[in-house]
C-alpha cells in the first residue's frame, strides 16, 4: 500500500496526484468519500486530478470526458475507456492506496510514450 | 411516446439518443445522419486526425459494444419536416412519422463565394473534408488559410508541423478578438508569428485564381499569395433550410427555450443549429462548441419526454478549447460583456496565460493557455456564479 496523505491535509472537494508510474489520483469528495483512481484521462495526456470534481464524478480538465469515482465508468465522452480504480483504506487518518494489478487503459500517446516507442 | 426521430447523427444526435435511452425511453428510435458514417469526433479532424496521428477508428464516438436499439438510416438528408402530421420527410423519398422529434442537423462550413470546382481548394467540417485535405497535405507545399478562427488557426498549427510553408489571411483587423476580444486574440494569434507562420489581418480576399487548380489567393489590397492548397475557415452556417415552411421558428438556427423546446410541440433542438435562450445572457445565442453538443440534449430529451413540463436550469457556461502549436487553449463564459481583462497568472509573453474577464467586478470569462488546473477552478467558479 502506498501512503498519500493525511486526510486532514486533503480538503472535501480536492484532489492529491501520486507521482508514481502510472500516476494515480485521490479524491476527496464534497460527501467525505475518499476514492483513487489513474490521473490519466484514457482520451487524452490529462491529470484528472486537475479536473472539475461534482459529487462522485471527475471531469477531465481539457475534454470534459466525464468518470465514475467509483467504478472508474466513463460517464461523458470523448473517452471510451474507463478508468482503473485503487482501493483505499485510510487508517490512523492517513489515505493509503492499494494499487490496482489491473492494466491501466492509458491514451494512444502516452502508452506510447511508456512502452519506449515515439510519443 | 411510441416514436422518437432524432435528426442528425453526429455528437449532439448521439448524445440526445443516448440521453432517451438513459431516461427510460423504450420505444421506436430512428436516427437519420446525412453523412453515411457512424458517429464520429470532429475537434481531431484538424488536429491529430488531420497530423496523422490518429486514425478514423480512433474517431468514433460510440463504445465498443454500444446498442442504442437504434434504427440508423445513415446517408439520409431529411428535406423536410410536416409539422401536422409529425413526419420529417427524406431526399430518398422515404419518410418517418414520429410522436416527438429532436433537431440536431449541426452546421455546415461557409464556402468562398466562385471557390466552387476549384481543385486544391477545401473546407474542413467533416470526415470527407479531412480525409481530402489530409491527402492533399501529405504533398507539401504552400497553405494559404483564409480564417484566422480556430479552425483556421488549428489548420495552420497542424500544417505548419507537418513541414508546410503557411499563410493565414484574416480580414479583421485582429484574429479571434469575437470569441476572445481583442487582446486576447492578439496574444493567442501571436502564436502564428511564433512559429513563423504569415499572419496578414485587416486584409480582405477578393477571390481566387487559377484555371482547374488554385495557384493564388488575390486580396482586396492588391497582393496576390501564391498558393498550392488553400483552405477556407469562414465559419459555419446552421443547417436549418430544410426546416424552413414547417413553421418552426427560425433566427439564425431553430428558436429554442432554455430548455431546447422549439415552437412546435413534439419538438427539440439541440447542438449546432440551436439557439437556444440563454438566461445568463437574456438573449438566444447559437453555440457552436462540442461542450454544448454534448450536454444540452440531456435537458432537451428531458423536456420532450416530459412534455415541456420540465424547470430549465441555467446551463454551464459555454467552454471550448483548441490546440495550436502545442498550446491548449481553453475558454469558458462571453467575452463580449467584459469590461476588463486582467492576466491573473503566468505572462503573455511566454504564451501561459490564465486572464480573468470581468464586468463590473464579476468574472464572466477566463482564457487559459496551458493552465488546465487553474482553468478549471475558475471555470467551476463561473458556472458557480449566476
Amino acid at each position: 500500500m502506498i501512503p498519500a496523505c493525511r486526510l486532514s491535509d486533503l480538503p472535501r472537494g480536492e484532489a492529491i496526484r501520486l507521482d508514481i508510474d502510472p500516476p494515480v489520483s485521490v479524491f476527496h469528495t464534497d460527501d467525505g468519500e475518499v476514492f483513487a483512481i489513474d490521473d490519466t484521462c484514457t482520451h487524452q495526456d490529462a491529470s484528472l486530478a486537475d479536473g472539475w470534481l461534482e459529487g462522485c464524478e471527475v471531469e477531465c480538465p481539457l475534454h470534459a470526458s466525464k468518470f465514475d469515482l467509483r467504478t472508474g465508468a466513463v460517464d461523458a465522452p470523448p473517452a471510451k475507456l474507463p478508468v482503473r480504480t485503487h482501493e483505499v483504506v485510510v487508517e490512523d487518518g492517513m489515505i493509503y492506496v492499494k494499487v490496482s494489478t489491473d492494466a491501466p487503459n492509458l491514451p494512444p500517446c502516452v502508452a506510447a510514450r511508456l512502452a519506449g516507442g515515439p510519443a | 411516446m411510441r416514436t422518437v426521430a432524432v435528426v442528425g447523427a453526429s455528437l449532439a444526435g448521439l448524445s440526445a439518443a443516448r440521453s432517451l435511452r438513459k431516461q427510460g425511453y423504450d420505444g421506436r428510435l430512428v436516427v437519420i445522419g446525412d453523412e453515411l458514417h457512424r458517429p464520429y469526433d470532429r475537434p481531431p479532424l484538424s488536429k491529430e486526425f488531420l497530423s496523422g496521428v490518429l486514425g478514423e477508428s480512433d474517431l468514433a464516438l460510440e463504445t465498443d459494444g454500444e446498442d442504442l436499439r437504434a434504427e440508423w438510416l445513415l446517408g439520409t438528408r431529411a428535406v423536410g419536416l410536416d409539422a401536422r402530421e409529425r413526419t420529417v420527410r427524406l431526399a430518398d423519398g422515404g419518410s418517418v412519422r414520429a410522436d416527438g422529434i429532436v433537431i440536431a442537423t449541426g452546421a455546415a462550413a461557409r464556402q468562398l463565394p466562385g471557390s466552387e470546382g476549384l481543385a486544391g481548394v477545401h473546407v474542413l467540417r467533416t470526415l470527407d473534408d479531412a480525409r481530402a485535405l489530409r491527402d492533399e497535405l501529405a504533398g507539401g507545399g504552400r497553405l494559404v488559410v483564409i480564417g484566422g478562427g480556430f479552425i483556421g488557426a488549428e489548420v495552420a498549427s497542424t500544417a505548419f508541423a507537418l513541414g508546410l510553408d503557411v499563410t493565414v489571411v484574416e480580414a479583421a483587423p485582429t484574429p479571434l478578438a469575437g470569441p476572445l476580444g481583442e487582446e486576447m486574440g492578439r496574444i493567442v494569434s501571436a502564436l502564428h508569428t511564433d512559429h513563423g507562420v504569415r499572419l496578414l489581418c485587416g486584409v480582405g480576399v477578393k477571390g481566387l485564381s487559377g484555371e482547374a487548380r488554385v495557384d493564388a489567393v488575390l486580396l482586396e489590397d492588391g497582393r496576390t499569395i501564391p498558393a498550392d492548397i488553400v483552405v477556407v475557415g469562414v465559419g459555419a452556417r446552421p443547417c436549418v433550410e430544410w426546416l424552413e415552411g414547417s413553421g418552426i421558428a427560425l433566427d439564425n438556427g431553430v428558436q429554442c427555450g432554455a430548455d431546447g423546446r422549439t415552437s412546435l410541440a413534439g419538438v427539440v433542438a439541440v447542438g449546432d443549429c440551436a439557439s437556444w435562450y440563454d438566461p445568463r445572457a437574456g438573449h438566444h445565442r447559437r453555440v457552436e462548441h462540442w461542450t454544448g453538443a454534448q450536454e444540452r440534449p440531456a435537458a432537451a430529451v428531458a423536456t420532450l419526454l416530459a412534455g415541456g413540463a420540465v424547470e430549465p436550469g441555467v446551463p454551464r457556461p459555454p467552454y471550448f478549447w483548441s490546440d495550436q502549436y502545442g498550446v491548449k487553449i481553453q475558454f469558458a463564459g462571453h467575452a463580449a460583456g467584459a469590461d476588463s481583462v486582467t492576466i491573473e497568472q503566468g505572462a503573455a509573453d511566454d504564451r501561459d496565460v490564465l486572464a480573468v474577464y470581468r464586468r463590473a467586478g464579476h468574472p464572466v470569462a477566463v482564457l487559459g493557455m496551458n493552465q488546465p488546473r487553474l482553468f478549471t477552478r475558475w471555470r467551476k467558479q463561473l458556472a458557480a456564479t449566476p
